[in-house]
């Protein structure tokens, strides 16, 4: 979708300013959002392309004011209800009202973390040969879809070259529409920056995004 | 907390979102969905994720020729050879900066970062203005990091739109000829790592 969260090449927000020895969390509460998500992400009750979809599905307005672990803290809250691991009144009771899912819990301590805190893979056994090949000339296809996707904007319409193949990976667009893992070939593809920006690019200068095999067809 | 204009200011917003948060946590206990301890676990977790953790990556290649050649043409194997969990990345890449060339990292679509090499994200990497010019106006980025690059330098962006991670393995500084691993490895900053810095050229204070 062509949301606010795609937001390459956009301006007028100003500099970027670094925060000289910034903390690794201004508040404790931000720590607690990221604990519990992964906590919560145990489960597997949702994948990754899942919650950031649910993230860019957020009010603009909601989305460009309120800090990064509150957006966390809203998506795992919208999550849990979606799923129904708990429920929308029983956020607003602040208590049980009845008793949870059976979830698939494995044991868990800090010895089996690196079990439960790692992601599934992503890479997935290929469908067909790879399209492309390294250095390959592609076009990225102009589409405008309703549903998630990870070929910003920018990006799109444009000529590149393949600099490396990835293998299969499970397909975001498919995963967060709820039509399973659907795998393509993932490829790095360079663009020269004045393809993407225009005369007034700096001459030399390249962005890489990594791009599924559907976002492609040849240059 | 009354001040001298004569009324009380309302309570920091913050102990709203923690009070949110906390209710939440509380009644995913009650359910049974996760534990105190769980979250406890996951604290501890990432606090044993830093920039440290790139740091001696970078540090090891910049002294060993062999072990450059190895993290560059397997990096996650490179990391585990010096006991480094890099398994949570599905595939890790390394971008090698040199006179000609610099890499710039950023994820322009929401906050995708190395985090079992560098920790947890800085704000500004997060940050809106980071994740629009970045792509469309890298150099001006880097000056705003107090980082001039010449002109004839070719500076290449990787927008992190899958799950590949990258990190950027900053040239090694003049004069440090001789320097230990650990010495080194305090000149690798995170900004470094990402791209927008120089490694630093001499020990912090």
């Amino acid at each position: 979708m062509d949301g606010v969260h795609d937001m390459g090449g956009m301006d007028g927000f100003g500099k970027v300013e670094p925060e000289p020895n910034e903390p690794v969390f201004h508040h404790p509460w931000e720590g607690r959002v990221l604990a519990m998500s992964r906590a919560i992400g145990v489960f597997r009750a949702w994948t990754i392309d899942t919650s950031r979809h649910a993230i860019e599905m957020m009010a603009p307005s909601f989305y460009l004011s309120r800090p990064y672990y509150e957006k966390w803290f809203v998506r795992n809250q919208n999550l849990l209800i979606e799923k129904g691991i708990v429920d929308a009144d029983e956020v607003e009771a602040g208590r049980a009202l009845r008793p949870a899912k059976n979830l698939p819990r494995g044991p868990f301590s800090l010895d089996d973390i690196d079990k439960v805190t790692k992601r599934g893979s992503f890479y997935r056994p290929a469908q067909g040969p790879a399209q492309f090949k390294i250095g390959d000339r592609v076009r990225t296809k102009n589409f405008h879809p309703k549903h998630h996707t990870r070929l910003p904007r920018y990006a799109r319409g444009h000529v590149g070259v393949v600099e490396r193949l990835h293998g299969t990976h499970a397909f975001p667009d498919s995963v967060a529409s709820g039509k399973g893992d659907d795998p393509h070939w993932l490829y790095t593809v360079r663009f020269d920056a004045q393809e993407l920006w225009g005369a007034d690019a700096e001459p030399g200068s390249k962005v890489s995004i990594e791009a599924f095999e559907p976002y492609l067809e040849e240059g | 907390m009354s001040d001298d204009h004569g009324h009380d200011h309302p309570k920091h917003e913050l102990s709203y979102y923690a009070k949110r948060i906390y209710a939440m946590r509380d009644l995913l206990i009650e359910k049974g969905v996760i534990s105190e301890k769980d979250i406890q676990c996951q604290i501890e977790y990432q606090e044993a994720r830093t920039p440290a953790n790139g740091a001696r990556l970078v540090a090891k290649a910049w002294v060993d020729p062999a072990f450059k050649a190895r993290f560059i043409a397997d990096p996650k194997a490179a990391c585990q050879e010096i006991g480094i969990d890099a398994t949570a990345i599905n595939e890790f890449v390394v971008l090698e900066n040199t006179p000609q060339v610099r890499h710039m990292v950023v994820c322009t679509l929401c906050s995708c970062y190395p985090r079992p090499i560098l920790g947890r994200p800085p704000d500004w990497y997060k940050s809106f203005n980071y994740r629009q010019r970045s792509v469309s106006d890298p150099r001006g980025v880097m000056r705003e990091f107090g980082l001039e690059l010449p002109d004839e330098v070719e500076v290449r962006v990787h927008d992190s739109t899958a799950d590949i991670r990258y990190i950027v393995m900053p040239m090694r500084p003049a004069g440090t000829e001789g320097w230990s691993e650990d010495d080194l490895a305090k000149l690798v900053t995170r900004d470094s790592m990402i791209g927008v810095m120089d490694a630093l050229p001499s020990l912090p204070e």
